[in-house]
């Protein structure tokens, strides 16, 4: 069921629903071994509704999510998987350190040895530049750095399978060459990434493929350069046209 | 005058004391995972239920004639508190009700059920005055055996599984995502609340026991930092505060559960001002810098395994000498 070729996530006609109000309206999506694919659309298009049904933190109401050939909802298909969520925790009340946070992601993965455990996470710490706050609550670290002890935390656990849902926000631009540059090395090395974006920024020349929902749907589903724009020139703040009726617009014309 | 050999050889003495220890270690076990969860007042919540538990079973002793009447009270307030706990769960689970009213529902109808069924038993609310505010007098040997076995039960969930509960406390989501047990973790961390409420109950009171959960924890947040440690703080707090509340009350005739945890506020305060006074735990350690000087090694570099450990060697290096300190 899980050999090689075998697609990393098959979604097949999802329709998920939010406080009883239909958000994903039927989604198609195939993700294949070593892809590097993003994730677009305007604030409410269901990108990250998409991303937490296909990591099975929501579940469907019709349809159906696979995870390296097994069922979302199995949580077998899970030991594979790094998700870094699109809200930075705050870590609950008690300020847990940098160390402490990334460790959470050992478990639950395929590759977790106890005796590996803090070599591993200063490790994951490096990679993201962090490893001198590791002794650090995360509670006392700007969204940026949050974010990066985020990654931090997928990246320990070794993941054939990385989602990432914004893992720029907030973080400055070098940090972003940097990041960039860690997930070129893994898609280089296989691992398969789904995230989602705003720009396609420092992963331009990575991207495989682009997704692009529109309201619930997927609206395009292909190459990076011919995906529905937004024209920069274009102001549609001008015409007080919220942003994803823009994108609607241009696809019509498209 | 009691001598500290009447300390060691009385059970009167002996029975409470040990089971203060096990209080102080138990307690904030379970306070780290809800005060993590911000669930601080669900101890509250079920050591209403438990005085609900408390009279059902002095009800049912009265039924069938049970010598000491409240034989049962104890074993009652373990299943009402253990109910109780599931319910809240499943409130929250399926997220009809949000969980502040759901908690202050639970407040109120443990309370009430306490009252309306004690004068069903044929008591009255005065008999349930020992188990909302703690007595010394009424332990036995039967509460020392059902607290030890709770504890062990407490402690081995709490510590064995402390990183997974701590993962599903920290992030529901991620932890979602990652496979782990979510709705098992916090099943079982309820359940853990219910047992240290009945096994705190006898001692502290139902009012006053989830002070022990919460009060410790606040207590060590203000001295250290980390997850783990804070853990460790707050069990030697809540032991501390537990034994020397307990043998103060043996000298002075004061309800033990009050002087527990007003011992317990006492230690948070002295940590709220020493660190006024001194400043964040560890903060002079840490190498820390704002986003406008962030340190040479933070910035993207060459990310071959190699090379990046000769960086973090670097890094170890320059973190000392790294300034200035400006709070993220």
């Amino acid at each position: 069921m899980t050999g090689a070729g075998a697609p990393v996530v098959e979604v097949a006609q999802a329709r998920v629903s939010l406080g009883g109000t239909e958000v994903l309206h039927g989604i198609d999506l195939r993700i294949d071994p070593g892809e590097m694919v993003a994730l677009l659309g305007a604030n409410g298009s269901g990108k990250s509704t998409l991303l937490r049904t296909i990591v099975g933190v929501f579940p469907l109401d019709s349809g159906h999510a696979r995870l390296f050939g097994s069922p979302v909802a199995r949580s077998r298909s899970h030991d594979r998987l790094g998700y870094v969520p699109q809200d930075a925790t705050d870590g609950g009340s008690i300020p847990a350190t940098a160390r402490e946070t990334v460790a959470t992601g050992l478990l639950g993965a395929r590759t977790w040895r106890p005796r590996l455990r803090d070599p591993r996470v200063m490790r994951a710490l490096e990679s993201v530049g962090m490893a001198a706050l590791a002794d650090r609550p995360i509670t006392r670290m700007s969204g940026g750095r949050r974010r990066r002890v985020m990654i931090a935390r997928a990246l320990v656990r070794e993941p054939r399978f990385l989602v990432l849902d914004e893992p720029f926000s907030g973080v400055d631009l070098p940090t972003q060459e940097m990041i960039a540059r860690l997930f070129r090395e893994l898609s280089t090395q296989g691992t398969t990434i789904l995230v989602v974006l705003h720009e396609i920024g420092p992963l331009s020349e990575d991207i495989d493929r682009a997704v692009v929902l529109d309201h619930g749907e997927v609206v395009h589903d292909g190459a990076v350069e011919d995906r529905p724009l937004l024209d920069p020139g274009h102001d549609h703040t001008h015409h007080a046209t919220p942003i994803d009726e823009c994108l609607g617009q241009e696809l019509d014309h498209a | 005058m009691i001598s500290a050999f009447d300390l060691l050889t009385s059970d009167v003495i002996r029975y409470p004391l040990i089971i203060a220890v096990l209080i102080g270690l138990t307690a904030p076990v379970v306070g780290t995972f809800l005060v993590q969860k911000r669930l601080s007042l669900l101890g509250d919540g079920l050591g209403h239920v438990a005085l609900t538990g408390v009279a059902a079973g002095w009800l049912v002793g009265a039924w069938i004639s049970v010598s000491p009447h409240d034989l049962l009270a104890i074993p009652g307030a373990l299943i009402a508190s253990v109910l109780g706990a599931l319910a809240i769960e499943y409130v929250r689970e399926i997220g009809h009700t949000s969980r502040d009213v759901a908690l202050a529902i639970l407040f109120y109808g443990g309370i009430a059920g306490g009252v309306v069924i004690i004068q069903l038993a044929g008591g009255t609310s005065q008999n349930l005055m020992g188990y909302l505010f703690g007595s010394l007098s009424t332990v036995t040997a039967t509460d020392l055996t059902i607290a030890l076995v709770l504890a062990v039960v407490v402690l081995a969930v709490g510590l064995g599984l402390s990183g997974l509960l701590a993962a599903v406390t920290t992030d529901e989501e991620f932890a979602r995502a990652s496979g782990l047990p979510v709705r098992l973790v916090n099943v079982l961390i309820a359940v853990m609340a219910a047992l240290t409420v009945t096994l705190s109950m006898r001692i502290v009171g139902a009012l006053m026991v989830s002070a022990l959960m919460i009060v410790p924890v606040a207590a060590a947040q203000t001295m250290v930092v980390g997850f783990g440690r804070t853990m460790r703080t707050a069990m030697a707090i809540a032991v501390l505060a537990a034994l020397g509340g307990l043998l103060i009350t043996v000298y002075v005739d004061l309800p033990p559960g009050g002087v527990i945890v007003l011992l317990s506020i006492g230690v948070y305060a002295l940590g709220l001002i020493s660190r006024a006074v001194l400043g964040s735990p560890r903060r002079r350690e840490r190498p820390a810098s704002g986003h406008s000087g962030e340190p040479a090694a933070e910035q993207p570099g060459p990310s071959t395994p190699g090379q990046r450990e000769t960086q973090a060697a670097q890094r170890g290096v320059s973190s000392t000498a790294r300034t200035p300190h400006h709070p993220a």
